[in-house]
């Protein structure tokens, strides 16, 4: 049982797997790439997996569309986890050992290492050996007596190569185990708040149109801050390419919530605002138009409700925005009198006939072109629904009943056959914000550092033993032998060789 | 911010013109390569030695058994010359289109993947040149320069993209970082992708001298092209990993997380996952050799593939072509 459990370990933390467990790791990660993802593209990945029947539910039930939280995925990066472990402990404990170790014996014959050279010297071998130690000045050197009078000279460098393999490898380590504690606490949610001095205040999730939580979060302890978004600023080039989009903010956090302080910042994209430990990043923008409905009664409401982009290019925008009709009680009544206005908004006007397109993202000559709903909205009926359209379903069943479509310039009005009259007002921009907590994503960076330091260490310094060895021959001279070693890649050694040894064969001067 | 349409129209005759000259080159390299005998033994050990062995220049020795004092240059090694010549004005020429580029849209001149991969090329031949000044490689030069001209055209061609400013993501610093640390470490991939492809023929001609017959004795020895492959590569990878480093730090300023398992990101970690591969597997016993340098072409194939693939075909946050 122990041979068996010690086999699995060596075979597990060996070179062989690990090269296997590697190239494995880069083939699992491939269909992420290819095959959309769940954690990227929801509604993409639902009609991937819609378009290709029982394919695709197939590729589905194997976690293809979570590759990164697949079984399969997790099971290869934790073998090579363990398998890193497996190899570094005892690397780790060589390395402690050689630090310790003196450079090896001088072997018999010099000539024969892929480094050599030879001179004879006048001088006594003692004194040619005390000139080599001198001048190796950086090597971990040790001297030892020959029979016959002779001195060799050991000597080893580059020991900081094999240190700078440990510390990228186990920076690698540290960085999982970070990566590993961020997926536990850290959270990210989106909101839209509008540019016209609305408030958003990262107190729960409730707050949030989406909301994503580690798997220790569950959203009642978030950061406390508030933003408010008082305007947003987009600059264009003529043909409509987006120069800058900016965020006049305000913020508040920590001793500044009870204090009602509000302190300004200039929010851009690459220009997060980072606050008590969260970031805020402008994620997007888009328009709000603004209706005012008259009712019969003479009352009136307004609303500004964001509508969502259809066009990245040109932000025609698509939404419905809701009007419930005010001082009716009767819930039946009220079911029968709601009114929703929904169609396109563009920025810049264009039309085709009557049919409504947008020329350019900018605000330069807006207009909307509507349908107005009377009936039923379905609000009553507890069902959560889009902000963005209405129940088709209620349409579909006469319950909601088109009663006016009209193209509408800003201030533009239309009236319907009971005398009610709807008002396209202007417009406000939305910011689309993104709030991201990750206690651990500095750590990610020091380990991270920390790997970069390491592989340029060890990629960089070359492990290599130098000899040398004076023997006196019958002249009274003494014989100076050269050899050199580079333990790792011979490459790039040579030059540094053939310096060290022609410094050696030469005389030191007298200073 | 106004684009200088001239400096622009100049960038592009120069990119044009460093394009034909390379081409010459190519052919300068391929009549060397062509018209080469094969070299005799003794030239073969003196290569090998001044190739990288351990022998310093200068103190190699002579070759025995040669007869005339001061050969002859003959056509092929003229050819050779020119080409590099022709490849050293290439450079001159392309590099005046990047910076022309750069001074006409006043900003780093990589912000679209026309301008990355002139760049990349560039800093691809840049490569070759130095590794000709080092090493006895010269011969081999149509191999670099055939992919080069290749992704050059396709790059001038179905990438290219008028002169102007950058959307408000690529406002950042760290394009001018993470970006050219991109360009260089690919671009000094190219090299050793093409060595470990001729090592794979060399290899196979070592094994069965009827494969790649007429190709295979004009290339280096397997062991040189090994060994520049893996210089060039440990070399190249710490600065591709500096790359996908600060790639991580500028995705957290600009879409709010250091990874999200993007279509790049994805396969920029599947081909760093390779080249480690690749590192590894020089040092384990049955991976040396052939293994080895099918694991570094695939690493390469990797980066190519990020390039064009990815960013072409494959949509997520990356895509900057348009």
């Amino acid at each position: 049982m122990t041979a068996f459990l010690r086999n699995t370990w060596r075979g597990l933390t060996s070179m062989r797997t690990a090269l296997i467990l590697l190239f494995l790791l880069a083939l699992a990660a491939m269909p992420g790439a290819l095959l959309p993802q769940r954690s990227l593209n929801p509604p993409r990945t639902a009609d991937y997996i819609a378009a290709h029947g029982w394919w695709g539910t197939l590729l589905d039930r194997l976690e293809f569309f979570d590759v990164y939280s697949s079984v399969w995925f997790s099971a290869i990066y934790l073998m090579l986890f363990i398998s890193l472990v497996g190899c570094l402990l005892p690397r780790t404990v060589d390395y402690a050992r050689s630090m310790r170790a003196q450079p090896v014996l001088t072997p018999r014959n010099l000539a024969r290492m892929p480094h050599h050279a030879q001179a004879t010297l006048p001088e006594e071998p003692a004194a040619v050996i005390a000139d080599a130690k001198a001048r190796l000045s950086g090597w971990r050197t040790v001297e030892r007596d020959e029979d016959g009078g002779g001195k060799t000279l050991s000597a080893e460098k580059g020991y900081l190569r094999e240190l700078g393999n440990l510390v990228f490898h186990f920076a690698m380590l540290g960085l999982i185990v970070a990566l590993a504690l961020g997926k536990m606490f850290n959270y990210e949610g989106q909101v839209i708040v509008l540019a016209d001095g609305s408030e958003f205040c990262n107190s729960g999730t409730a707050g949030y149109d989406t909301f994503r939580p580690g798997l220790r979060v569950d959203g009642t302890d978030l950061t406390p801050f508030c933003v408010r978004v008082d305007d947003l600023d987009v600059s264009y080039f003529p043909d409509g390419q987006a120069e800058q989009f900016t965020v006049r903010m305000d913020y508040q956090a920590g001793a500044d919530l009870d204090a009602g302080t509000w302190r300004p910042y200039d929010l851009r994209v690459n220009e997060p605002l980072r606050v008590v430990g969260d970031r805020v990043y402008l994620l997007g923008h888009g328009y709000a138009p603004t209706f005012t409905v008259t009712f019969p009664n003479g009352e009136s409401r307004t609303q500004t409700i964001q509508w969502r982009t259809v066009d990245p290019q040109t932000l025609l925008s698509q939404g419905a925005t809701k009007f419930d009709p005010p001082g009716t009680t009767d819930a039946e009544q009220r079911r029968k009198s709601q009114i929703a206005i929904t169609g396109l908004f563009a920025p810049t006007a264009q039309y085709d006939g009557t049919l409504l397109t947008s020329g350019h993202p900018d605000l330069q000559d807006p207009a909307v072109a509507v349908d107005v709903l009377r009936g039923d909205l379905g609000i009553d009926s507890g069902r959560g629904q889009s902000i963005f359209e209405v129940d088709q379903s209620l349409v579909d069943q006469g319950r909601l009943v088109r009663v006016a479509r009209q193209n509408l310039e800003v201030g533009g009005q239309l009236r319907l056959d009971d005398g009610t009259t709807v008002r396209f007002d202007g417009v406000e921009r939305w910011a689309y914000l993104q709030v991201s907590h990750d206690p651990t994503q500095v750590w990610v960076l020091v380990f991270a550092v920390a790997m970069i330091l390491g592989l340029g260490t060890s990629l960089t310094i070359k492990r290599r033993r130098l000899w040398v060895r004076a023997t006196p021959d019958d002249a009274g001279r003494t014989v100076v032998s050269v050899g050199g070693l580079a333990r790792t890649d011979q490459a790039g050694y040579g030059e540094e060789f053939s310096r060290i040894a022609a410094a050696l064969r030469t005389p030191r001067r007298e200073p | 911010m106004a684009v200088n349409e001239t400096l622009a129209t100049y960038s592009d005759w120069c990119f044009r013109a460093a394009v034909l000259v390379y081409v010459f080159a190519m052919v300068g390299y391929a009549v060397e390569q062509a018209f080469t005998r094969t070299a005799k033994k003794s030239e073969a050990a003196r290569e090998l030695v001044g190739a990288g062995g351990p022998v310093p220049a200068g103190t190699d020795t002579p070759a025995y058994g040669r007869v005339e004092a001061a050969p002859r240059r003959d056509r092929a090694e003229r050819a050779g010359r020119a080409a590099v010549a022709l490849t050293v004005l290439g450079v001159a020429l392309h590099l005046a289109s990047l910076v022309l580029r750069g001074v006409a849209t006043q900003r780093a001149p990589w912000g679209n993947m026309y301008e990355y991969s002139m760049a990349t090329m560039l800093i691809a031949v840049i490569t070759w040149l130095v590794l000709m000044r080092k090493f006895d490689v010269r011969r081999m030069g149509v191999f670099v320069l055939t992919p080069v001209v290749i992704l050059m055209f396709l790059g001038g061609t179905v990438l290219y993209t008028d002169a102007g400013p950058v959307q408000p993501a690529l406002r950042s610093y760290w394009l001018v970082v993470h970006v050219s640390a991109a360009i260089i470490s690919s671009g000094l991939f190219l090299v050793p992708g093409v060595f470990s492809v001729l090592y794979l023929i060399k290899a196979a001609h070592d094994r069965n001298p009827a494969k790649f017959a007429r190709l295979a004795p004009k290339l280096a020895d397997a062991d040189t092209l090994d060994r520049l492959a893996y210089r060039t590569t440990i070399f190249a990878f710490p600065i591709y990993t500096f790359g996908i480093i600060c790639g991580a730090i500028w995705a957290e300023a600009a879409w709010g997380r250091f990874w999200g398992w993007d279509p790049k990101e994805t396969v920029a970690f599947v081909a760093w996952v390779v080249y480690a591969g690749y590192l590894h597997s020089r040092a384990t016993a049955g991976w040396r050799g052939t293994r080895a340098a099918i694991v570094n072409t695939t690493a390469f194939a990797m980066v190519v593939f990020n390039l064009f693939f990815i960013n072409l075909v494959i949509s997520g946050l990356h895509s900057y072509a348009s």
